[in-house]
């Protein structure tokens, strides 16, 4: 299983995390610390799993991302890679040739797709139209609550007037 | 929590949005991961996801049921005996697919859904032929037709490598394999390399053969430049190493050592020390590669290497002018490695004459020469080199004292370049300089008898000891019996321990600090239980010390024995203390200040006076000894005994006061071994006056339960004031007639 996600840009600040196992407050920072330290001082050319406190981290970076994911010793490293990849194209899909400024602007979307691809850190979904649709199920929600909620509004506010 | 929703997670595993199955799916994981008892419930829903067609489903059934069948064997029963084939079936239906937009990565249809497939395959086919068997087709189909161009395909084949690796066996299947994992080794990715070595490692049990077929490619990995792909290429080669390959692949290894990176050195030279220690067929051969690690790695020797290396050494004593030679040779080169020094300054301590002599030459060496003053200029390079650190210094000392007995012509030159030391400022090169200029100017006679030759160090206890099974902690407060794994194991084992568990228990003499006196006496520091083999070798040396000082045998036997006990523990202070003891025999009484020790020892040698002067006495009378002698005091023992009781004696001690001043508060306490009972009465008075013109005696009793085996033995102890000033006497008794 896939114990947590990083996403940390080229200069150490962290984009994105998710845990699927219970951290603390203070390990999370002592992990982030740790591992960012670890892989952002990796050559370009040397492989990309890193062993770490009997865990293994496979890391792959695109442009100034670095995607981390920490899974059992037992796991298919491989698979990972592929998971990570799979999870990249999703994005791009979605925001559109997505680069970093997107994921920082809308951080709270890049959480969406990660939960419609991994559960409890097991893969979800293993098509990329599906998770497309869903997300675009999820976003005409939003689109229709927020016009509920300015029609609501624009009748309170004419009541109130 | 988990308990309380899992009904409702069942429900929806059948619900009719596949979207919904997959999420309770995946949620019905962790509930049974938490609580494993509910993987029964879990059991049928599962299997039912196993048919789905949308694969999001299938792929998280899949997952349910590979830890259901971790989780609970009952659930990998079941699974095993309902789901195998079709499991099979829809491998190869994904397998033989045709392209289809919507899953494919790079090529292939749904690489997930295969890898999820082939790991569900894995967990059920372990440990049963017939599951194992009707998987074999499609992991043959799968290994032989995928693509492996491409990292999904990667993917692909290594889970399959793995399955095919953990059923049940079928040749031709793993042969597939290890062919694709070789295929991996070559490649130029070097995830795909790391990969297959993590895979290798795993092979190896199952058929080492195979994989020795890969060791170049595997010792090329050790090279590599990525830091991960050499740990795991390191460790690999660690498992292939047998009795044939050793020879070539130490060579590389020490090859490479030269060149390592300083983080990989450490690692490196440690595993190079185990497969030399292990699979080396001569000796000749593991002496000759630890003197090629030394010089190019000695700093990252564990102390534990060099220990063992020095037990090997002593052992092959046709090899010692060989060795000794190569080792002065090497010490010219690259004398900033520590270990290296530390292996060669005892070397040449120890056969400094073979080494000058040129003796034991064997075919292959070249004759150097080697003066005398050569061999002492190497230690004292050694000695004067500051980065060295104080225990290698502290054994060039010791070095140059052996040397000063074995070449007689550079005493003088030794004993000056130790003079100098004197005034280190460094505690322990301070003590022992002052030591040995004392043995070399004042000891002559008791010299060469002290600096003899070490005695063969038993490989056989050494290795049990390292690997830990023998307990070697001397404890004063267990007296646990002490197993001294020594090539010199005395008999009298039991009386040195006996004597250190004294300090709990049968010191009847009145006295309240028994065990600091007992310490005192013995003035070796015996350090708490430690279970290193680096302190064990400390100790052991100390208790060599200890159970030669008290070896109830002939003075004769005794120097020869302290000579061992001097000459081991190259890192000891205690040997130090002994010399220390050894020090002034006829030094003035110790006077309040100085410390206990060094005057206990003072009166230890005194003793070997009055020993070696008291004529044998076997008679059956029980003449009357002089059981200590100082320039301030005489103690004198008579004996008798009950008739019918052999094993208890009286003993009447008599005081006589030999200095001008008069003593008060005199005290007298006795300390003796645990077979042996002691009971003190009052003694007449506790003035002894002055110049023999009265004296003090005091009844003792003694009963021998080992009487007829063991003789008596005793430490004494007596506290007078003289002109206000208190004084302290310690000695021993050994000098008791044998049959009392």
């Amino acid at each position: 299983m896939i114990h947590f996600v990083l996403l940390i840009s080229r200069q150490g600040k962290v984009r994105l995390t998710k845990w699927y196992s219970p951290y603390s407050q203070k390990e999370r920072t002592k992990v982030i610390r740790e591992l960012s330290g670890m892989i952002l001082s990796r050559g370009p050319k040397l492989c990309n799993f890193v062993e770490w406190r009997g865990y293994k981290v496979v890391y792959k970076r695109y442009a100034s991302l670095y995607f981390c994911m920490c899974i059992d010793q037992d796991d298919n490293e491989l698979e990972v890679l592929e998971i990570i990849h799979h999870f990249v194209e999703i994005l791009d899909r979605y925001f559109g040739s997505v680069c970093e400024l997107d994921l920082i602007f809308n951080f709270h979307k890049a959480y969406y797709i990660l939960d419609e691809i991994l559960i409890a850190g097991e893969l979800q979904e293993s098509s990329k139209k599906t998770v497309a649709r869903l997300i675009a199920a999820q976003d005409s929600l939003v689109e229709q609550a927020k016009e509920q909620a300015s029609t609501i509004s624009n009748m309170i506010a004419q009541a109130t007037k | 929590m988990a308990r309380d929703l899992a009904p409702e997670v069942e429900r929806l595993l059948q619900f009719r949005d596949p979207n919904i199955r997959k999420k309770a799916a995946l949620c019905s994981i962790r509930i049974v991961k938490k609580v494993p008892d509910l993987a029964e419930n879990f059991i049928n829903p599962a299997a039912s996801l196993l048919k789905e067609k949308h694969h999001g489903v299938l792929l998280t059934g899949i997952q349910l049921c590979t830890d259901l069948c971790n989780i609970s064997a009952e659930a990998l029963e079941y699974f095993r005996k309902k789901c195998t084939d079709g499991l099979v079936k829809v491998l190869k239906d994904v397998a033989n697919s045709p392209y289809a937009p919507e899953y494919d990565v790079s090529g292939i249809a749904d690489p997930f859904l295969h890898i999820k497939l082939l790991k569900l395959l894995r967990v059920l086919g372990q440990g049963d032929a017939d599951a194992s068997d009707s998987m074999n087709d499609i992991l043959a189909q799968v290994a032989t037709k995928t693509e492996s161009n491409k990292n999904a395909g990667n993917a692909i084949l290594y889970e399959c490598v793995s399955t095919i690796m953990t059923i049940e066996e079928n040749g031709g299947l793993r042969v597939l394999a290890v062919n694709i994992l070789g295929r991996f080794l070559s490649s130029r990715d070097n995830n795909i390399r790391y990969v297959a070595l993590n895979m290798l490692m795993k092979a190896i049990a199952l058929d080492s053969q195979a994989v020795q077929r890969h060791r170049a490619t595997i010792l090329e990995c050790v090279k590599d430049s990525d830091a991960s792909i050499r740990k795991r290429a390191l460790e690999l080669v660690y498992l292939l190493v047998n009795e044939s390959n050793v020879k070539s692949l130490t060579k590389e290894l020490i090859d490479y050592l030269e060149i390592s990176d300083p983080e990989f050195k450490g690692d490196l030279t440690a595993k190079i020390c185990s497969i030399v220690e292990k699979f080396s067929p001569e000796k000749i051969w593991y002496i000759d590669q630890m003197l090629k690690v030394l010089p190019k790695a000695g700093n990252y020797v564990k102390d534990e290497v060099w220990h063992a290396l020095i037990v090997v050494i002593t052992n092959a004593s046709d090899l010692h002018g060989y060795i000794v030679r190569s080792l002065y040779r090497e010490l010219q080169t690259a004398g900033e490695q520590e270990t290296l020094v530390r292996v060669a300054v005892w070397c040449i301590g120890e056969y400094g004459e073979m080494l000058v002599g040129n003796a034991g030459m064997l075919n292959q060496e070249d004759p150097i020469t080697v003066t005398e003053s050569d061999a002492v200029d190497v230690i004292e390079t050694a000695i004067k080199c500051h980065s060295l650190d104080l225990a290698t210094r502290a054994m060039c000392l010791m070095a140059l004292l052996k040397l000063s007995s074995r070449f007689p012509s550079c005493s003088q030159r030794i004993n000056d370049t130790i003079i100098h030391y004197k005034e280190s400022l460094v505690l322990e090169l301070q003590q022992r300089a002052i030591e040995f200029n004392y043995i070399i100017e004042k000891h002559q006679n008791i010299r060469s008898a002290l600096v003899e030759r070490m005695p063969v160090l038993d490989e056989a206890t050494y290795s049990g000891r390292r690997a830990g099974s023998v307990p070697a902690a001397v404890s004063t407060s267990q007296g646990a019996p002490l197993n001294l794994p020594n090539g010199v194991a005395k008999p009298t084992a039991a009386p040195l321990v006996d004597l250190l568990d004294l300090s709990s228990d049968e010191v009847s003499a009145p006295s309240s600090s028994g065990g600091d006196f007992l310490h005192d006496l013995f003035g070796v520091d015996l350090p708490p239980a430690s279970s290193q083999p680096g302190g064990n070798h400390a100790q052991k040396s100390g208790t060599d010390v200890l159970l030669d000082l008290l070896s109830i045998g002939t003075p004769l036997a005794q120097s020869t024995s302290m000579a061992d006990m001097l000459s081991s523990g190259d890192e000891n202070k205690s040997p130090a203390d002994i010399l220390d003891k050894l020090g002034s025999p006829s030094g003035p009484p110790s006077q309040a200040s100085p410390p206990v020790g060094s005057s206990s020892m003072m009166d230890l040698l005194d003793g070997f006076g009055p020993v070696s002067s008291v004529p044998e006495n076997n008679g059956p009378t029980y003449p009357s000894l002089v059981a200590f002698e100082s320039s301030s005091l005489r103690v004198t023992f008579n004996f008798s005994k009950q008739p019918g009781n052999p094993q208890t004696t009286y003993v009447e001690a008599q005081f006589v006061n030999k200095s001008p001043n008069a003593y008060s508060n005199f005290v007298f306490q006795a300390a003796v071994p645990k077979f042996l009972q002691l009971h003190l009465d009052p003694a007449s008075s506790n003035t002894l006056p002055a110049s023999g013109n009265g004296s003090i005696t005091q009844k003792l009793r003694l009963k021998n339960s080992q009487h007829g085996k063991k003789s008596l033995v005793m430490r004494i102890r007596i506290g007078y004031k003289i002109n206000d000033k208190d004084v302290l006497e310690e000695g021993q008794v050994n000098n008791f007639p044998r049959d009392l």
